[in-house]
């Protein structure tokens, strides 16, 4: 023990020798590159790829390219009928392998953090965006996908993705609250998060999602702002509102939420309705609404990397045209419960899906949704009052 | 080769680096060298979509000093600190009750300690998670249906939800240190303590604790490290809600895209734990230098 | 007279050291449960609610062995706990030979550096796993080594694995070797290997002969250690793995995003039964070896 202690009291010192020795060591791997700038597309193709073949995208309109043997679809959980794996696969013997992952963020940290390999990705409306913004996409190559056609007009011009270059709108749903019906009046306002009443039996029995954008969009829309404002002072009056919905909070809770009204852990929550429809099916008493000063609406699109290999990008466009046929497209919102941007799988569903205002709201609740969008510079903005949110006591 | 051999056998130190030639290598390429790119990337600036800009700045470590960020820093070190004061309570008298009975039932202890952690960490967590859970968590359910409470106990999304979990989980590489110093210690020794204070407290304070110090010392290190570094647990069972400073480096990679940022906040952590472990050794040498 | 007294006196005294010395064992015992108890309340918690006939891992609505069948069916879960079982083994193999090469090197010698490689042997056992995962993480991303996957067969199973988490594995299980099998070494008596070294004067002979048998049981200690260590690490695996790698921590983790099941109570039921039986397995092993098992890993 003696020796150790002795050891460890030059640790200290140590390290710092042990430190400028490596740096001597390493020099070459840390050296900057300098084609690093910030408005540079970074990692468009990472060198990452060296054993593959040929990584640019002319040799993808070859005819004697094949499609790969097997893909990686990286996915939100629970968001495909895995029966539509079996049937592609049926179909074309290639091999979808899921991945999962629970935010933008962490899709986007993932991607840019040099994981390589995944042949389709499921990003949402404003991460398309930057996405595209970094070069990060690769574009679809529409003689691939005739089925592109059974999109709803409105689907095939969307802001972030003008003429669908880049990406298929996969399902679109709204951010509303979940309640329990039973036990709660419908909550007609944001107000029930952000003025909370501490004698409302939901009152610590709520839960907001854990995402920045998604928490601040409810927030402002509250106050009437812009989901997406970059004023200081908005944001300021947002945080505000945020630090005092958290007295009312059991947590923050992107991923089992839903479960939780279920099992009556709690009362209210924050989320996203298709999956507030999949906890009707454990507990009939869930029910969904959007308040009256509006909320968020998304799309989100199935888009491939650009760190694909052609035979990879091959595959996964047989594989988005699959699930553009009406029927599969069926399917998929029939599982999840979220809204198709398909035109011709909504024939295929039943009428009493289609009226549902949970999964189709009505025109004039539509008109009082807004989309978050990029924010650009002001995203650090963003973060550093979610995490002066989430450091409030 | 034989001339090489003959050198090899002169020079024991040429014997040892050759020893340790795999090791070096591997620590320093995948080690060293990743903790040299971190420190370079805590002063570079971020790009607006996350990566970095090769552009230096001493921004990221004036952050850490943001109180926001201090305040966050301050709580992981209480939490830690609170964590490894339950953890060696609970502990301490754990091992003692391992180290006296009979050698054949200490390896059984052991060996039982260890088995509920061969399960996955995670699976663990979330095991407390249906414990704790405030209305439907078995524990709030079991003592309402028995009347004992009336109103379910503030057991979830809290400090007190941490320090459980965390509590849990390191309580074995607190128990099996002191257990190893208790183990070794000489039966004949504390008889004869035992003749000369003649109270067991005295025992205790004047000969027991002062021999099982090392690994008290040892099992506190090997509690607060992790602890202060805890992500995981912060995240499930304080409900997102309590911030430990693993959780906002997590959310720089994960979520703000804040690569330099992150780097310097755990290079900061890192270098607290560092400046940590000298105290807790200083703080032991002392008190054994007191020993002789 | 008074010698009865003092007998009387002491006789009393003596009974009531003994009742004392029972009532504290009594309670000693006590406490032993209780802790034990804490300990494996959740496990036991979690062992009972895998056979739940519910989709709630609170609420208990009847027995089923449904959830056993459905994990068996998941492909997913079985083969990323192939991916675990080779990760593990792959990289407790390199780190044991590794980590007791440098033990051996840290304990029988003095040389110069030797101060440098201690704090470099002891700093991934300091360091944070959030933290030494983002440098894993910066690193492999900036390098661009590791990524591409290893494709082998392992008992029959296609796996792929990426290099870089191996290499992270290996990394911070050096260590927690090299320590084990340090204070092993530090316990044994050169006396012995002395003596071989006189008889036998041929130290590669002494090292196989004597160093290595009385080292066993620290090398078996320290792959327990990595082992476990790998088979449990969530957080350098999340942050390392490219696309598509799941081992079985980061399986449950995105599991269990979507709500516990029992699912996952199912799995962890079986890898505990399963980690029961090796540890029966090494535990009939190291008896054979030597008496004192695999030894404890302490710092």
């Amino acid at each position: 023990m003696k020796r150790r202690i002795v050891l460890a009291l030059s640790l200290l010192v140590v390290l710092a020798l042990a430190l400028t020795a490596c740096g001597n060591k390493a020099t070459p791997t840390p050296k900057p590159q300098p084609t690093q700038v910030p408005a540079q597309p970074t990692k468009a193709a990472p060198p990452t790829q060296a054993p593959k073949p040929t990584n640019t995208p002319a040799p993808t309109q070859a005819p004697q390219v094949k499609p790969a043997k097997e893909i990686v679809f990286y996915n939100w959980s629970e968001y495909i009928d895995p029966k539509v794996y079996e049937l592609f696969e049926k179909e074309t013997g290639i091999k979808v392998v899921e991945d999962n992952f629970s935010s933008n963020e962490e899709l986007m940290a993932k991607l840019q953090g040099g994981a390589t390999g995944y042949a389709l990705i499921v990003p949402s409306d404003y991460t398309v965006k930057a996405l595209i913004d970094q070069n990060m996409l690769a574009p679809l190559d529409k003689d691939k996908i005739p089925n592109l056609k059974n999109l709803a007009p409105k689907f095939q011009n969307l802001y972030y993705d003008p003429g669908n270059k880049y990406c298929v709108p996969y399902q679109w749903g709204t951010t509303g609250i979940g309640y329990r019906a039973d036990k709660v009046d419908k909550p007609d306002s944001w107000a029930v998060f952000f003025n909370p009443d501490p004698n409302s039996p939901a009152y610590g029995r709520m839960t907001m999602l854990d995402d920045a954008r998604e928490a601040f969009a409810a927030a402002l829309i509250y106050l009437g702002y812009d989901a997406n404002t970059t004023d200081e002072k908005q944001l300021e009056e947002a945080k505000q509102a945020l630090i005092r919905a958290k007295a009312a909070l059991s947590g923050y809770d992107s991923d089992t939420y839903e479960d939780l009204l279920a099992s009556g852990e709690n009362l209210m929550a924050h989320g996203w309705n298709g999956d507030f429809l999949q906890a009707q099916e454990e507990n009939e008493n869930i029910a969904y609404t959007i308040p009256k000063e509006g909320g968020v609406i998304w799309v989100d699109n199935v888009c491939i990397p650009a760190t694909v290999t052609p035979e990879q990008k091959l595959a996964a466009e047989m594989f988005l045209d699959f699930i553009l046929r009406p029927d599969i497209g069926a399917m998929i919102s029939q599982f999840n419960y979220y809204a198709t941007p398909n035109k011709a799988a909504e024939a295929k569903l039943p009428k009493d899906f289609l009226e549902d205002p949970t999964v189709y709201p009505p025109q004039e609740v539509i008109a009082k949704l807004q989309f978050i969008k990029p924010v650009g510079k002001a995203e650090s903005l963003y973060e550093r009052m979610w995490d002066e949110v989430k450091a409030a006591p | 080769m034989k001339k090489w051999l003959t050198l090899l056998r002169q020079r024991p130190s040429l014997q040892a680096w050759l020893l340790l030639l795999p090791s070096a290598f591997w620590l320093f390429v995948f080690f060293i060298a990743p903790l040299f790119i971190v420190l370079v990337y805590s002063f570079l600036e971020r790009g607006t979509y996350g990566g970095v800009v090769w552009h230096f700045t001493l921004e990221n470590y004036r952050r850490v000093f943001d109180p926001l960020y201090f305040k966050t820093f301050w709580r992981s070190f209480y939490i830690a600190a609170v964590t490894t004061f339950f953890t060696l309570l609970l502990g301490y008298p754990l091992a003692y009750y391992i180290a006296t009975r009979p050698p054949k039932r200490r390896g059984t202890l052991v060996l039982a300690l260890m088995i509920p952690f061969w399960t996955n960490f995670l699976v663990r967590t979330y095991a407390w998670l249906t414990l704790l859970r405030t209305h439907t968590g078995l524990i709030n359910v079991t003592l309402m249906s028995l009347g004992w409470i009336h109103k379910p106990l503030p057991l979830f999304g809290n400090d007190t939800a941490i320090v459980i979990g965390l509590v849990y989980g390191w309580l074995p590489d607190m128990i099996l240190p002191i257990y190893a110093t208790l183990e070794r210690l000489d039966r004949s020794l504390l008889e004869a303590a035992m003749d000369l204070y003649a109270s067991g407290p005295n025992v205790f304070r004047r000969v027991i604790w002062p021999l099982s110090l090392p690994g008290v010392v040892a099992g506190s290190m090997l509690v607060f490290i992790p602890s202060l570094g805890a992500f995981v647990t912060p995240a499930i069972l304080g409900g997102g809600k309590a911030l430990m400073i693993g959780n906002i480096i997590s959310n720089q990679f994960l979520a703000a895209h804040d690569w330099p940022f992150g780097s310097a906040l755990s290079f900061v952590m890192m270098a607290v734990m560092l400046i940590a472990t000298l105290i807790y050794f200083r703080a032991t040498s002392g008190e054994e230098r007191r020993q002789l | 007279m008074s010698d009865a007294n003092l007998a009387r006196a002491l006789s009393r005294r003596s009974r009531m050291a003994k009742l004392k010395k029972r009532l504290s064992e009594g309670l000693f015992s006590g406490y032993g449960f209780l802790g034990y108890l804490f300990l494996y309340l959740p496990i036991i918690i979690l062992v009972i609610f895998s056979f739940n006939d519910s989709r709630s891992t609170a609420q208990w609505a009847g027995f089923t062995t449904r959830w056993y069948v459905a994990m068996a069916k998941d492909h997913q879960i079985i083969l990323s706990l192939w991916n675990s079982l080779f990760v593990a083994v792959v990289s407790t193999v390199i780190s044991v030979i590794i980590g007791t090469l440098a033990a051996l090197a840290m304990e029988r010698y003095r040389f110069w550096g030797k101060l440098m490689m201690d704090a470099v042997l002891y700093l991934p056992i300091i360091i944070p796993d959030i933290a030494m995962a983002i440098m894993l993480l910066i690193f492999f991303d900036l390098s661009g080594v590791g990524f591409e996957p290893w494709k082998v067969h392992f008992f029959g199973v296609h796996l792929a694995v990426p290099y870089s988490v191996i290499i992270g594995h290996v990394a911070f299980n050096i260590s927690f070797v090299a320590v084990v099998v340090r204070a092993r070494l530090a316990q044994m008596d050169m006396v012995l290997e002395e003596a071989a070294q006189d008889l036998y004067a041929d130290p590669w002979r002494t090292f196989w002969r004597v160093t290595f048998p009385m080292l066993l049981p620290g090398i078996v200690g320290g792959a327990l250690l990595a082992f476990t260590l790998s088979m449990d690490d969530f957080v350098i695996t999340f942050f390392t793995s490219g696309a598509g790698f799941n081992t079985l921590p980061v399986r449950v983790f995105s599991m269990i995003k979507k709500g516990v099941t029992p699912k996952i109570n199912a799995v962890s039921t079986l890898m505990l039964l399963f980690s029961l039986v090796l540890v029966a397995i090494s535990l009939i092993l190291s008896r054979g070896g030597s008496e004192e098992g695999p030894s404890t890993p302490t710092l």
